[in-house]
């Protein structure tokens, strides 16, 4: 059973600006809030089968609720995250603290090096891509490398909007890819053409890159994503997967969706 | 040119930062040379390059080290040079860097500075205001001079191919007596030709350097070396006592070790004629007054009189007389040597071990040179003791002064060919 890293949103909210969608005049509603946090629980646990764990909240870290930045995980190690704005910088203890009483072997990098886990850190079996140049340092690669024995390519992002890798790329059960070409420089959009054949490769609108559509979350056939999405949606469905549309405006305040809320355990 | 070197480690290859990195060196108006590539022997292993970024200015080089940073480019930890004084006169620091014949720079004060008179064997002097760093024989080092130790901030650059496809391009030691000499002669012909040019229409002066020995003389080459130098194609001579004796003997005499050159016989009395000659112009006071009083009216030392040529002539254990202007000491001879080098942009070695040995270990590895000798162990040593570059060629001096001079317009006796 797959297992997904998330966290209660009590104490989400927009308090600073550190990307382009954060408005902090742009408040979050929390009543709705916590209702569409729960409506994607809801799927995730009895529609997919997902057995989700929970990390508590902590006043003052409205970002917490981004499990997708707690670091990264697999093999029993996990490499907690090296945020480059001090406003996130406060949560890397929680998450930490949270990898150490759950049994994983902790593996710090040096706390200069930035690196924001699963956020911009994606992939296949056989290889990972990792996002840099907006939040991660692509020096972090060279060092997760060594500590998981795997082959790591990272891509440049070059548009503010889609910060971090899991906000234009997002690897399939199938083998198949979402992702938003516009967001990478002209050698990353070659390094994925080069390494995922065009059969695999799904390319979304802007229009739905912009709602995050590639901000999905894959469990075996089925991918919970945004709703607004309806072009994703039909290309996903022409591939055999199972979509689930939610409404997650609310995150999407702060520049996050379906899958920057999860984290995946293994 | 200013330099700086960084570092790129990862999977650099498959996503292209490589390929990126480069690009935007190149596209910012820098160069770069590749100076260590390990590629991963797996997918799962991270490759590894270590690249010198080439610029014309430092702010231009600032520029592209800036925008190379965010793809993982790391600047190299550089360190400045360490120095220790030297202890006394003539005496180095124990841990002195031992120089070699290559390009080298030196790290003072946070920059890279080329280290001048590149010469191997030597050690590394720093000098403040202005900052400098050359290379010092041992026996100049002063009590009190900073001496370059160890091999930290010190950095050696491999030669860069030249730029003319001759033969002297690939700068590689090539010895042997069934190569065609023809091409060889014809490129340093051309080359000759183009130094003589440049020196006539005012190009920042390029001098040629002929270190020989006596069996030029003996062996028949004298009028063609004479004709090389009177047509103003040599303008450094490095010989020893006997080159000069022999030669104003065949002036005076017509007579090399006492052979007659003209009836190639012993004539009588001929083993004395050498020593005849250097008593008569240690008695007229030195080879210039000789020559410019007609006792010595032709051949090679009479051409470099005519023509200020450069003579520098170091003397050796078994030497009669010597001749006046021959330096006996063999430090004073060494520093003349030194001092005669600068602008040397071609040197050809003909016929002797002794100074072919000595002229080509006192040479940077950048001048090209040439080593005649019919014995091919001469030209062996030479690269043995280093002088990797000299461009071997197993033939009699005659010959090859003969053909050169051919080459290059002279018509001796025999008419033109």
């Amino acid at each position: 059973m797959s297992r997904l890293l998330m966290c209660r949103p009590d104490y989400f909210g927009i308090e600073y600006e550190i990307n382009p969608w954060m408005r902090i005049s742009n408040a979050s509603n929390p009543t709705t809030c916590q209702a569409q946090w729960q409506a994607l629980v809801h799927v995730l646990e009895e529609d997919i089968g997902v057995k989700v764990e929970y990390i508590e909240p902590v006043h003052g870290l409205p970002d917490l609720v981004f499990t997708a930045n707690a670091g990264i995980v697999a093999r029993g190690k996990a490499v907690p995250s090296r945020f480059r704005h001090p406003e996130r910088r406060r949560e890397e203890q929680y998450f930490e603290q949270w990898f150490e009483r759950h049994g994983y072997e902790v593996v710090r990098l040096d706390p200069d090096l930035y690196f924001e886990g699963a956020g911009d850190l994606l992939g296949f079996a056989d290889v990972w891509f990792g996002g840099y140049r907006q939040r991660s340092d692509v020096r972090a690669y060279t060092v997760l490398t060594e500590i998981f024995h795997k082959e790591i390519l990272p891509l440049e992002l070059i548009n503010p909007k889609f910060y971090h890798l899991d906000t234009c790329f997002c690897p399939l059960s199938g083998g198949d890819v979402l992702y938003f070409p516009g967001a990478f420089d002209s050698y990353a959009q070659t390094v994925i053409e080069a390494r995922i054949e065009s059969t695999r490769r799904v390319p979304v609108p802007s229009v739905e890159a912009e709602r995050f559509a590639c901000n999905a979350v894959c469990v075996g056939r089925h991918v919970v994503l945004p709703t607004g999405c309806p072009e994703t949606t039909k290309l996903l469905e022409g591939k055999g997967y199972l979509p689930h549309q939610l409404e997650l405006d609310e995150f999407l305040k702060a520049g996050g969706s379906a899958k920057c809320l999860t984290l995946a355990l293994d | 040119m200013v330099t700086q070197t960084v570092i790129l480690n990862g999977h650099i290859i498959d996503s292209l930062i490589l390929a990126k990195v480069l690009d935007a060196i190149v596209m910012l108006g820098g160069r770069f040379d590749l100076l260590e590539v390990k590629i991963g022997e797996t997918r799962e292993v991270s490759s590894h390059v270590m690249i010198q970024v080439k610029a014309e200015t430092s702010s231009l080089l600032g520029e592209i080290i800036e925008a190379i940073q965010p793809h993982g480019a790391t600047v190299e930890i550089e360190h400045d040079c360490t120095v220790q004084a030297a202890p006394a006169d003539g005496i180095l620091p124990d841990a002195f860097y031992a120089s070699s014949h290559f390009p080298t720079q030196v790290r003072l004060n946070g920059q890279w500075i080329d280290v001048d008179r590149v010469e191997m064997d030597l050690a590394i002097v720093v000098r403040q205001n202005p900052l400098s760093a050359s290379m010092i024989p041992m026996a100049e080092v002063k009590k009190g001079d900073l001496i370059v130790t160890g091999s930290e901030g010190v950095r050696v650059f491999p030669l860069e191919r030249p730029h003319e496809r001759d033969v002297f391009g690939f700068m590689e030691a090539q010895v042997s007596s069934e190569r065609p000499h023809r091409h060889i002669i014809c490129d340093i012909a051309n080359r000759m030709r183009k130094i003589k040019q440049g020196r006539e229409t005012g190009e920042p002066l390029q001098k040629v350097l002929l270190a020989g020995g006596p069996a030029i003389v003996h062996a028949g080459g004298r009028e063609a070396l004479a004709w090389l130098i009177d047509s103003g194609y040599i303008h450094v001579l490095f010989c020893g006592n006997a080159l000069a004796a022999h030669d104003m003997e065949a002036g005076i005499f017509g007579t090399s070790l006492g052979y007659s050159l003209g009836a190639g016989r012993a004539v009588p009395h001929g083993h004395e004629h050498h020593l005849r000659t250097i008593n008569r112009i240690r008695g007229i006071g030195s080879i210039e007054t000789a020559v410019e009083s007609g006792v010595v009216h032709d051949g090679i030392m009479a051409a470099c009189v005519h023509r200020g040529v450069n003579v520098v002539m170091a003397g050796t254990i078994r030497d009669d007389g010597p001749l006046p202007g021959v330096i006996t000491d063999s430090i004073h001879a060494q520093t003349a040597m030194r001092a005669a080098l600068p602008g040397v942009g071609l040197v050809l070695l003909v016929a002797s071990t002794l100074h072919a040995v000595a002229t080509g270990n006192l040479l940077p590895a950048t001048v090209p040179t040439v080593c005649v000798d019919i014995n091919p162990a001469v030209p062996t040593k030479l690269s043995d003791r280093g002088s990797f570059q000299a461009v071997g060629l197993v033939m009699d001096s005659s010959s090859f002064l003969g053909e050169l001079a051919r080459e290059l317009g002279w018509e001796d006796k025999e008419g033109p060919r």
